[in-house]
């Protein structure tokens, strides 16, 4: 009797042994595939440059940024607050991959048209890859009229153009860090002695302090910088907040400007003597292409 | 008593060879859920769940790779995989349950089969009861039906600010056609 109860027992366990064999199998049967490793940064912009991340295909992502005068103007400029330059911006992702932007500062007067295409993205799963990278070029347009009438410069000498590689790694969920080497071109400069081609790397990364918010620091080191003005290199840090469709960016820096040419080459304030700017970027997105998305159906399944 | 333990013997391989016969397994599985709320409607499909059902014992496993839904916005997709079910940490979702009522469905008599077991969601496990839909074919077993799933049982927090955007109960529909698995 007893013997019946124990073999009794081994079957029954036998049967619980056989569900867990059944997952076994379902993990067996697991296709092995590819994985891009996905957000590895909130926004486009890691705080003034940008960051390898694009928008989805067929979102439209609205950008206001802001960059106030310096804090240590003190109560009579409100801190900084009386002053701001502000970009407007209108951003679209073609593909997953490709993504365009327009966009208009009031700093000068610049418009600004940039292209940013993945090359590469950091994948797990079969066949990894450790980095993502991005390519990035940029041409801004000054329209401010700040030439004498008589000697009008004619359109392509108030251009600037960008060329920037974006190498990222997502190290894990919370840490992700960017190089950023960087190529400005300057068709027209002040001086002789500046240079039309300078050279600059970038750093940044983020870390994120909970689900939804994360510490970002960017630091631009320029190798040849211009003659004619005394300039700093750039240096931000900020907050990101996600919350649903937005990202909120709020910073400092002491660049006042939010396009590459201006704060990689143009910076003029130093951070650490007091001169900073605070700002922010509010991104809104809009899915307004591709809204099926392969999948989901127009109608709710009845099953 | 030796005969005995020998005729028992027999059966257990009976058994497994039962098993290995009545196996029936689906990579294709099509399940999506869906959240309502007056605000908006939020859908995500997975047509690739891994499902296998043991017709001798009536067991049933589930796997369901959370990467895999598809949402209507991308930056949904985002957030269900980084803020809300954390995919990198909890890569899938898994279903592990019997078939109360196996003889019936077998024999025809009833086509709704009451299944019992756990459901693992954002790495959280609670015991579960669905029905489903049966349909045996000769060499098909399709299992459809929904349910309902509370988000705060599997300690998945949504932010008071979308708090009114997404639903506190979402619905589970499920189509799972297996076919023989050697």
């Amino acid at each position: 009797m007893k013997k019946t109860l124990l073999i009794l027992l081994f079957l029954g366990l036998y049967g619980h042994i056989a569900a867990q064999d059944l997952m076994e199998i379902l993990d067996e049967e697991t296709p092995q595939h590819k994985e891009y490793v996905s957000a590895t940064f909130k926004g486009t912009r890691i705080i003034n440059g940008h960051s390898v991340e694009n928008r989805k295909k067929g979102v439209l992502e609205f950008l206001i940024s802001h960059r106030f005068g310096r804090i240590n103007d003190g109560i009579d400029e409100f801190f900084g607050l009386d002053n701001s330059n502000i970009r407007f911006a209108l951003e679209y992702a073609l593909t997953d991959d490709l993504m365009f932007g327009i966009g208009r500062s009031s700093f000068e007067k610049t418009y600004d048209g940039f292209v940013k295409y993945k090359l590469l993205k950091q994948a797990t799963g079969e066949k990894p890859f450790p980095l993502s990278v991005s390519l990035f070029g940029s041409t801004a347009w000054k329209t401010l009229k700040d030439y004498d009438p008589d000697d009008k410069p004619d359109f392509s000498d108030r251009l600037f153009y960008t060329t920037q590689v974006l190498i990222a790694r997502k190290f894990n969920e919370d840490l992700s860090l960017q190089l950023s080497p960087t190529y400005v071109h300057r068709n027209t400069v002040e001086t002789d002695a500046d240079p039309h081609d300078i050279f600059a790397v970038g750093a940044g990364g983020r870390y994120k302090i909970s689900k939804r918010v994360s510490v970002n620091a960017e630091y631009f080191y320029t190798i040849n910088p211009l003659e004619s003005v005394n300039t700093k290199d750039a240096f931000a840090l900020s907050v990101d907040i996600e919350t649903g469709g937005h990202v909120f960016q709020l910073m400092v820096s002491n660049a006042i400007t939010m396009i590459e040419k201006a704060f990689i080459t143009e910076t003029t304030d130093d951070f650490f003597k007091g001169d900073i700017h605070f700002g922010f970027n509010i991104s809104r997105a809009f899915q307004i292409g591709n809204k099926k998305r392969k999948n989901p159906e127009q109608e709710r399944k009845e099953w | 008593m030796r005969i005995r333990f020998i005729v028992l013997l027999v059966f257990m391989c009976c058994h497994s060879i039962l098993f290995s016969q009545e196996k029936y397994l689906t990579k294709q599985g099509d399940i999506s859920f869906y959240s309502h709320t007056p605000v908006e409607d939020i859908k995500a499909e997975n047509k690739q769940v891994l499902s296998i059902i043991d017709l001798s014992g009536g067991e049933i496993a589930i796997s369901i790779l959370m990467k895999s839904f598809v949402f209507e916005k991308a930056l949904m997709q985002e957030h269900f995989n980084e803020n809300y079910v954390e995919s990198d940490k909890f890569p899938k979702a898994t279903f592990a349950g019997n078939i109360q009522n196996l003889e019936e469905l077998l024999s025809g008599e009833n086509h709704i089969a009451e299944i019992d077991g756990k459901l693992t969601i954002h790495g959280i496990t609670k015991p579960v009861r669905i029905e489903a839909k049966t349909d045996l074919e000769e060499k098909k077993v399709v299992l459809t039906g929904k349910f309902m799933v509370t988000v705060a049982d599997y300690d998945i927090k949504i932010p008071a600010i979308v708090r009114n955007n997404i639903a506190k109960e979402v619905e589970v529909s499920f189509k799972l056609e297996h076919l023989p698995y050697n």
